[in-house]
């Protein structure tokens, strides 16, 4: 993990870019036990008011677990992540993590990281921890 | 209506997880994880672990059992039509490997409304078999109207 012993505070995370297609709520709803139709059923979601079936906010919590473990190259390196759900995230549409360090110190990062689809910021205000020990 | 604070501080029984291998392959997939600790146990020990690892976010599915009777809990009485989930934050420590048996211990740590809005906050602490702490989380359900 040396590369990200070097990032400095306004240092980017590499990108995290992904495409949840259609099925992948039912995968998920599957894998994680989270069976809410709002996930899973169109029709069900779009009769209490949502565009169609929307994703699970955990799976997108996911990806920006997976951007900080992916560029420190070992899932023991995540030690907190805070987010905030806020707009609907949608199947068959790219969702896209940046992440920025807010402060490096003695191989401690903590970054602001956000996951947009487009312009819509579905998880904002989040914060993370990694340490490269 | 104001918000019900009456629960504040109540705290569920204690629910047991056996971690299985094949649940940590099938949730890697399902989340894109393509790093091989996540997949094959050879990976895994050779990467100094136990066996297969979770990944971090996997603690949502070991923490689940728990968290359904905390959040379903008439005494808390969330509008669960009304329901969102708000904000989430996990701090973790030891790894989960496969086979490993976690215990998690919900809470309710907190309510109070804000922009007519209900905040329904809960603490969950799981430890695996050795007491270790594998995660905490703090899970911020938000109730429209309270």
């Amino acid at each position: 993990m040396a590369e990200l012993g070097d990032l400095n505070q306004g240092d980017s995370l590499p990108e995290l870019r992904v495409t949840p297609d259609k099925y992948l709520p039912h995968r998920y709803a599957g894998a994680s036990g989270d069976f809410n139709p709002i996930h899973i059923d169109p029709e069900f979601a779009k009769a209490v008011g949502l565009p169609s079936n929307i994703l699970h906010g955990l799976y997108s919590m996911a990806q920006v677990a997976r951007a900080h473990t992916d560029a420190a190259g070992d899932p023991r390196a995540l030690r907190r992540l805070e987010v905030q759900f806020r707009g609907l995230g949608m199947p068959e549409q790219e969702i896209v993590v940046t992440t920025t360090v807010k402060e490096a110190d003695d191989g401690r990062l903590t970054t602001e990281t956000e996951a947009a689809q487009g312009d819509n910021r579905i998880i904002r205000n989040a914060q993370a921890e990694l340490a490269l020990d | 209506m104001p918000v019900n604070k009456d629960a504040v501080g109540k705290q569920w029984p204690p629910v047991a997880y056996e971690v299985g291998l094949e649940k940590i392959r099938e949730y890697a997939r399902a989340v894109g994880e393509e790093n091989p600790v996540h997949l094959d146990r050879e990976a895994a020990l050779a990467a100094g672990f136990r066996d297969v690892v979770a990944p971090p976010m996997f603690c949502v599915v070991y923490s689940a059992p728990a968290m359904g009777p905390a959040v379903l809990d008439p005494d808390v009485g969330i509008n669960l039509m009304a329901m969102v989930h708000g904000s989430q934050e996990f701090v973790w420590g030891e790894p989960v490997c496969a086979g490993d048996l976690i215990t998690t211990q919900p809470k309710l740590a907190d309510v109070y409304e804000k922009d007519g809005r209900g905040f329904y906050v809960f603490t969950s602490e799981s430890t695996n078999a050795d007491g270790k702490l594998t995660v905490r989380g703090t899970w911020t359900n938000i109730v429209r109207g309270v």
